[in-house]
């Protein structure tokens, strides 16, 4: 099915062709663009483009994709690294150089590369929907193959040993194929046989967020602060000693030199659970600030089905995202190129639910085969102006299950990360603390509220002394601020940039009983000592 | 690709810098078009919108005297692009790229797009070589390096101009850096600016390519400067291996601009009336920076943005600081006492500087005396609120001795007028003034 353009206006394209569906894939202009139909109309169709359109042509030819877009899922995609439209960012710059210059489609699988498989199902096994028949080993990690019947069918015939992707790995009674790999429309949720509450903690390696706002497995984790405040570092960290299988690292509308830094540090790191280098664990998504914005708006679909496809193999995957910010500001600036009618700072009204319904693909799940698996989010926001009453901030707090502020006050006096104690939050707080206390010490949870109080009576105390100095507190509240200070300045500081960068619970642990254990002894010397006259 | 020029005497409609043009036949999306004005005035265009045969055409040059019926609009089936040689450097050019400098027009080598490609990420290489800007406060404290983008954000009525000519004069690499030219773009200038931009220019000692957009012209001229600015500096890097640091002032400027047109295209208001796409915009500029790796050569950015209002948290500083690689910020406080160049460090920051200083690359004990620095400034700093409370007299000795360094530090070290310090000199000053103050620097 051809059509030809018959208007532009920044990335939107109006073609002719009917019979399109919504949201159908769309190769668009003598060099193929893709494009996804946003809207229907009587003569044709509205498609928004997610390449640049300089230079593209009315009259030029478009054409249905005949299916919505998609990303490829297969053994190979770890370790990879793709633009918004799952394009092989290394291979397309050996291709291309080292611009991106085109539109041209790369797929993101090599289909000649050699796997070896190994069955676990005969002919004649009796395959149930979503089962798995067999693995190949992709790096550390069994990549289970599955199939994708509707009904149960019966094995006619498997692989064995060396295969590519083009082959089939095995045949039902029917003549029904299954294939190592498959495409999956980006915009829908993998499918799970049930939903479980969100269990045990998901061991960040940070202190501040293990300690005093701890992840959970299957949870949802929102980062936002000012620029400079410190999200992509406090992100790539916990991309870095997470306690997970799997990482989903999505830069959306950021920096290019970031990402060669985090590729080069990726590249030479450990994983400090596995040993394994960290890149091997790891699947980067990259559509900077400069490249289109429409492929930044789908850049994290693209990421989190891929991050859905791992789950479904019963690993804990993590996905983050740097920054949803600048995928709600793309998704504004698509609804202002289709003239839809703007809510508040000119995003759609369908900002909010389309962010909650993305966050809803967070979970642990009992996959099809019956195996566990979790997806854990974290997104950073980035809100103008540092002020967090903006719309962006607004929806995800409502969603998020912790909430880190991230505070300029604290990074211009370079406490990172600058999570500010008082105003964030975990939700996961009980179960997770469960889970300190058994894994760790059954101390966690009393030295946690301890921390706690002597973080707010410093904040009470600061003013007092701010007036008269601290020479002119009493003793034990010089004390207390002294141990405050300690606090602040040896636990929860932690710097990325040291071997402090990665603290396992257990140092975390022994830090503030340090400081506590202190601040016991120094307060029983007070006791004895006859406190001095009033 | 068409095979002849397509002439229209079609203009239904004209408003401001935009004109309607109907039945054209198949027209591109950034198409570039000659506009001939019945006085045989001719200017440049640019296709916006098309919606079947009626064309949206943004022109760049003065419209009055356009009408509807003898206006000719020749469409070129050309997207804008910048004609390029290594004749470019030494010379001055207009925002349109038209030399302004009395010397003829060079020979083009080759034509490049103004909007550029975006760099492949996974062909970056990573920012890690060292700047010099003969500024302390930067090169010891907010370390500049190679692919870098750091802007300076300024107050209105702060030299910011007097600093971006130290930075011209005095910004070199240290030895066996490679071959380093300057592009300086500067946009909006009035032309008290430009005479004195124009004597810092012929002092300047390092290659050089200028840039200047007058403040009365067309607005588009101000959107247009900085991508042959920045076409220019990719060429030079990247296919002629140059070191480029690419100075642009004032992004405010540029930034009131692009609201301007987006208000003359009416398109949905953002922030203060800026348009929602500033961050991308900005982006496609400051992303520009940067290296590549395997390949020699590089871009390095450092645009200045007068924060309006002195507010860090207007649009412009802001978007600014959400792309870039950190900000030099500059203090009304110190240059009321004299400070030159007047930067406040505690908000100032270099987020590359980490991997571009050290041994090999600047000194070893950079680090160390950089983060002393920082330290014993920030706890002057912080002194400063109590003393005013409780007064001198009541503070401890070491409180004192610590107001008293802070005080030192801004004059000794972040102050040094005209004068230029090499890395060395920058790094000794403040291990001195250190010593001097008896304060463990180890
Ligand atoms: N945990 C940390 N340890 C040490 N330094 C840090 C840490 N976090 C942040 N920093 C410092 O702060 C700088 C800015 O951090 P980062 O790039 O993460 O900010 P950001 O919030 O992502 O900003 P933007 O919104 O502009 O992207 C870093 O370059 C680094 O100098
Ligand atoms: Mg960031």
């Amino acid at each position: 099915m051809t059509g030809k353009i018959r208007g532009i206006s920044g990335p939107t394209v109006h073609v002719d062709l009917k019979g399109l569906k919504l949201f159908e894939r769309v190769y668009v202009g003598r060099d193929m663009l893709t494009g996804e139909v946003v809207r229907l109309q009587e003569d044709g169709a509205v498609v928004q483009v997610y390449e640049s359109t300089s230079g593209l042509g009315v009259g030029e030819p478009v054409k249905g994709a005949g299916m919505p877009l998609t990303v490829r899922l297969g053994p190979g995609i770890i370790s990879g690294m793709f633009d918004g439209l799952q394009r092989p960012l290394e291979r397309l710059r050996d291709v291309m150089g080292p611009f991106i210059i085109s539109g041209r489609e790369i797929y993101a699988i090599d289909y000649t590369a050699k796997w070896l498989f190994s069955p676990s199902k005969k002919i004649g096994d009796d395959i149930a929907p979503g089962e798995i028949i067999g693995f190949v080993q992709e790096r550390q990690f069994k990549h289970f193959i599955t199939a994708r019947n509707t009904t149960s069918k019966k094995l006619s015939w498997i692989a064995d040993g060396e295969i590519t992707l083009g082959d089939s790995f095995a045949r039902f009674e029917d003549g029904e194929e299954i294939m190592g790999c498959f495409e999956w429309p980006v915009r829908i949720p993998r499918p799970y046989r049930r939903k479980l509450p969100s269990s045990g903690a998901l061991v960040t390696g940070q202190r501040s967020i293990d300690f005093l706002f701890p992840f959970a497995r299957g949870g949802t984790a929102i980062l936002p602060g000012g620029f400079g405040t410190g999200k992509t570092v406090l992100e790539q960290a916990i991309a870095k000693f997470a306690d997970v299988d799997i990482v989903v690292y999505v830069g959306c509308g950021e920096r290019g030199n970031e990402m060669a830094e985090m590729i080069e540090e990726f590249q030479t790191l450990k994983d400090p659970w596995s040993g394994k280098q960290l890149m091997e664990r790891t699947i980067l998504v990259v559509n900077t600030s400069n490249m289109p914005v429409a492929a930044r708006e789908a850049s994290i679909y693209t990421a989190v089905t891929m991050a859905e496809y791992y789950r479904d193999m019963g690993y804990h995957v993590l996905f983050l995202a740097d920054s949803i910010s600048r995928w709600a500001e793309a998704l504004r600036e698509i609804s202002a190129s289709l003239e839809e009618m703007p809510a508040e700072e000119g995003y759609p009204t369908y900002l909010a639910s389309r962010l909650a319904g993305f966050l809803e693909r967070a979970g642990v799940v009992e996959t099809m085969s019956g195996a566990i698996g979790s997806l854990t989010m974290i997104l950073s926001v980035s809100p103008p102006g540092g002020d967090f009453t903006e719309p962006v901030a607004q929806a995800c707090l409502r969603t998020g299950g912790v909430f880190l502020m991230l505070d300029t006050s604290l990074a211009h006096r370079r406490h990172f990360p600058a999570i500010n104690w008082f105003q964030s939050y975990s939700l996961y707080s009980k179960k997770t603390t469960l889970y300190y206390n058994d894994k760790v010490s059954p101390e966690w949870e009393k030295m946690q509220l301890r921390c706690r109080e002597i973080l707010q009576k410093e904040e009470s105390l600061r003013e007092i002394a701010e007036i008269i100095g601290i020479e002119g507190l009493q003793d034990a509240d010089r004390l207390l601020m002294k141990v405050a200070g300690m606090v602040r300045t040896d636990f929860l500081s932690q710097n990325s940039f040291t071997e402090d960068a990665f603290s396992p619970p257990e140092k975390t642990f022994s830090i503030i009983k340090g400081i506590l254990d202190f601040y016991d002894s120094e307060l029983g010397k007070l006791k004895e000592k006859p406190s001095h006259v009033e | 690709m068409r095979l002849s020029e397509h002439r229209y005497r079609t203009v239904s409609s004209l408003a401001g810098s935009l004109l309607f043009v109907q039945n054209v036949f198949e027209a591109r999306i950034g198409e570039v078009v000659n506009v001939l004005a019945p006085d045989g005035r001719s200017m440049v265009g640019e296709v916006l919108r098309i919606e079947g045969g009626t064309v949206l055409v943004e022109v760049y040059g003065e419209t009055s005297g356009l009408d509807i019926g003898h206006t000719t609009v020749v469409f070129t089936d050309s997207v804008r692009k910048a004609p390029l040689s290594p004749e470019i450097i030494g010379r001055v050019f207009n925002g349109s790229f038209e030399p302004i400098d009395g010397a003829p027009m060079f020979i083009p080598e080759k034509q490049e797009p103004v909007n550029g490609f975006p760099i492949n990420p996974a062909a970056r290489a990573r920012p890690r070589e060292f700047i010099e800007t003969g500024y302390s406060v930067i090169d010891g404290l907010n370390t500049l390096v190679k692919g870098q983008k750091l802007p300076i954000f300024s107050c209105a009525g702060l030299p910011s101009k007097e600093m971006v000519a130290g930075i011209l004069t005095n910004a070199r690499l240290t030895e066996g850096g490679g071959k380093f030219t300057v592009v300086f773009a500067a946009l909006g200038l009035t032309f008290h600016e430009y005479s004195y931009y124009m004597e810092v220019l012929e002092g300047m000692k390092t290659g050089f390519v200028a840039f200047a957009n007058m403040a009365d012209k067309p607005v588009m001229e101000r959107l247009l400067a900085p991508r042959f600015a920045l076409t220019a500096a990719e060429y030079l890097a990247f296919d002629k291996g140059m070191d480029v640091l690419v100075i642009i002032t004032d992004m405010t400027n540029y930034c009131d601009a692009l609201r301007e047109i987006s208000t003359s295209r009416e398109e949905l208001p953002g922030r203060r009336g800026y348009p929602g796409y500033m961050y991308s915009d900005l982006a496609s500029l400051f992303e520009r920076a940067g290296r590549i790796r395997g390949g020699k050569g590089s871009v390095t950015m450092l645009p200045v943005v007068t924060m309006p209002e002195d507010d860090i948290t207007h649009p412009i500083p802001d978007l600014t600081g959400y792309i870039t690689e950190g900000q030099i910020v500059l203090s009304r406080d110190l240059h009321q006492v004299n400070i030159f160049p007047p930067v406040d460090v505690l908000p100032s920051l270099s987020r590359l500087m980490q991997k571009g200083i050290g041994a090999g690359r600047t000194r070893e004990d950079h680090r160390s005396i950089s983060n002393h620095l920082y330290k014993y400034y920030a706890a002057g700093r912080d002194l400063r609120r109590l003393e005013a409370i409780v007064g001198r007299d009541a503070m401890t000795k070491n409180d004192i001795l610590m107001l008293d360094f802070a005080d030192a530090f801004e004059r000794e070290f972040v102050n040094q007028g005209l004068s230029r310090r090499s890395i060395s000199e920058t790094l000794d000053t403040g291990l001195d003034l250190m010593k001097r103050f008896s304060l463990d620097t180890s």
